[in-house]
């Protein structure tokens, strides 16, 4: 069996109330640790993603230990722009925008990125379709970074500022990599806070907090001359308002014309998850390579997720690059997510979010890139335009189609929908 | 929970004792240098794609490709 925990190490079952009724409360204390480093109560059972961490950390250790022999030195990225447009249509919803990066070199030691991206939302869901009316609105993300190169080691901090009219989001992070054992094996370890203010644009005076941190740890590894090898591990604490302030859960209602109601959701106001991913990639002999991944993902709140990808990148003459990539995911329901309740509030937590539901998706991608400038022409000194496309499936188990009437409630067709995603971008290199 | 002392003891001996050296030299990595080597080559697309599926999917993080707060809860 596996226990559920939050991040303060209460244990939080959905089923017993939350003390402050998913709300951060001015008393409410953060912790510093990573996820699994907070010891356990006496008595408790170990859980999956505890499990994960621990594992984790314990092979880190004695794979650095192996490893300790540090050599040479790292380098800094080249300076580059990159101009993208970015489209996503599916299930009714069209998000478009673009996304500008710089990055420059000062002297040899530093390195600054600045980034703006847009997101431009037109939303007409199938959540918005069956609770709400559908909407427009516009997401401005803008984020800076410093690297700093020293020996073997880059430092970066960074900060990112994430706008739209009812959510505001900022991440601070720090990160160290270091190149050690004859430049064979990198290092990452990385940390981020996030603060976040949650609002309603129906309700100005609605304003809750979220308050996030991120730990990351990732080893790479040359493996043979052609093969590398990488790990990351990625714990995350959340704690405040984590669900939509839109969304709602459906009940059965006899006095409904329907046969059923919807009311507001409600969450545990702590989430703890933990993911691994590991992934290859081998350069074959016509020049072309071939990469694996996978990760594997489980939280507080009852969600373990696998993703498999596999991708196949070949050059052709004349500059132009083919990529193709297969992407399988799959996940299993929060403890709390229902399509369809006996009655309201039937438990202490509720969600009919599908993001929380059984489900799987699979992916099928191309790329085409094409160098631009060969040869170099004035300060550039290579240059590619590069067209992605990417159509992902999803099919839930049990998220169902309310927008069909006329049946038994919760006999309704199980919900799906495809997605297009295109991605148009010039990179220049100079 | 001896093991794991055990274990680090052994690990610490071999390193020291030079039994496992880098056995891709520098001037084997020709292939590994060729930028179709790279997992993510283009920031501005591992980011993007990144932010996609975190907003369409339950699981997040160990992407290798950084945090970020994108607000898309």
């Amino acid at each position: 069996m596996i226990n559920r925990k939050c991040a303060k190490g209460v244990k939080q079952d959905p089923k017993t109330p939350f003390p402050s009724g998913g709300r951060l409360e001015s008393g409410d204390h953060y912790t510093l640790l990573p996820p699994c480093v907070s010891p356990l109560p006496k008595g408790e059972e170990i859980s999956l993603y505890h499990f994960v961490c621990y594992v984790f950390t314990a092979s880190l250790g004695l794979y650095l230990l192996l490893f300790s022999v540090v050599t040479a030195a790292a380098v800094l990225p080249e300076d580059r722009a990159d101009a993208l447009y970015h489209s996503y249509e599916g299930g009714g919803v069209e998000i478009t925008g673009p996304s500008l990066l710089v990055l420059k070199k000062f002297g040899q030691s530093v390195a600054v990125t600045g980034n703006f991206y847009v997101d431009s939302v037109s939303s007409a869901s199938i959540d918005v379709v069956t609770t709400a009316s559908p909407y427009s609105e516009e997401r401005t993300e803008y984020s800076g970074s410093i690297e700093y190169l020293h020996g073997n080691s880059v430092m970066s901090l960074s900060y990112a500022n994430s706008t739209e009219n009812d959510y505001d989001a900022n991440t601070a992070s720090f990160g160290i990599s270091m190149d050690m054992f004859g430049n064979m094996t990198t290092l990452n370890l990385g940390y981020s806070h996030g603060w976040d203010t949650v609002g309603r644009s129906d309700i100005a005076e609605f304003s809750e907090e979220v308050r996030r941190h991120n730990y990351r740890l990732g080893v790479s590894q040359v493996i043979t001359k052609d093969m590398i090898l990488e790990m990351n591990y990625e714990g995350i604490t959340d704690e405040g308002f984590l669900r939509n302030p839109y969304r709602q859960v459906r009940f059965l209602d006899a006095s409904a014309p329907k046969g059923y109601s919807y009311d507001e959701e409600l969450y545990p106001n702590t989430r703890t998850s933990s993911a691994v991913t590991l992934r290859a990639k081998h350069y074959l002999p016509w020049r072309a390579a071939v990469s694996g991944e996978y990760r594997f993902f489980a939280d507080t709140w009852g969600i373990d997720a696998h993703t498999f990808k596999v991708g196949y990148t070949h050059p052709l003459s004349g500059g132009l690059l083919l990529e193709g990539n297969v992407r399988h995911y799959t996940q299993t329901a929060a403890d709390f997510y229902g399509d369809l309740f006996p009655f309201y509030p039937s438990q202490n937590f509720l969600a009919r979010d599908k993001e929380l539901s059984t489900f799987t998706s699979n992916t099928l991608g191309i790329k085409v890139s094409y160098d631009v400038v060969k040869n170099g022409w004035r300060a550039i000194d290579k240059g590619s335009i590069n067209l992605a496309y990417d159509m992902i499936w999803f099919d839930y188990e049990d998220f169902r189609d309310a927008r069909v009437t006329g049946v038994t409630p919760g006999t309704e067709p199980l919900y799906s929908f495809s997605a297009g995603v295109l991605q148009l971008y010039l990179s220049l290199w100079f | 929970m001896m093991r794991l002392p055990s274990l680090l003891l052994i690990s610490a001996l071999l390193t020291a004792c030079g039994w496992i050296e880098p056995w891709v030299k520098p001037y084997e990595r020709a292939h590994l240098a060729d930028p179709i080597m790279s997992f993510s080559p283009d920031p501005v697309s591992s980011a993007y794609i990144k932010h996609v599926y975190e907003s369409r999917e339950g699981a997040r993080g160990a992407s290798g490709s950084g945090g970020g707060g994108c607000g898309c809860n």
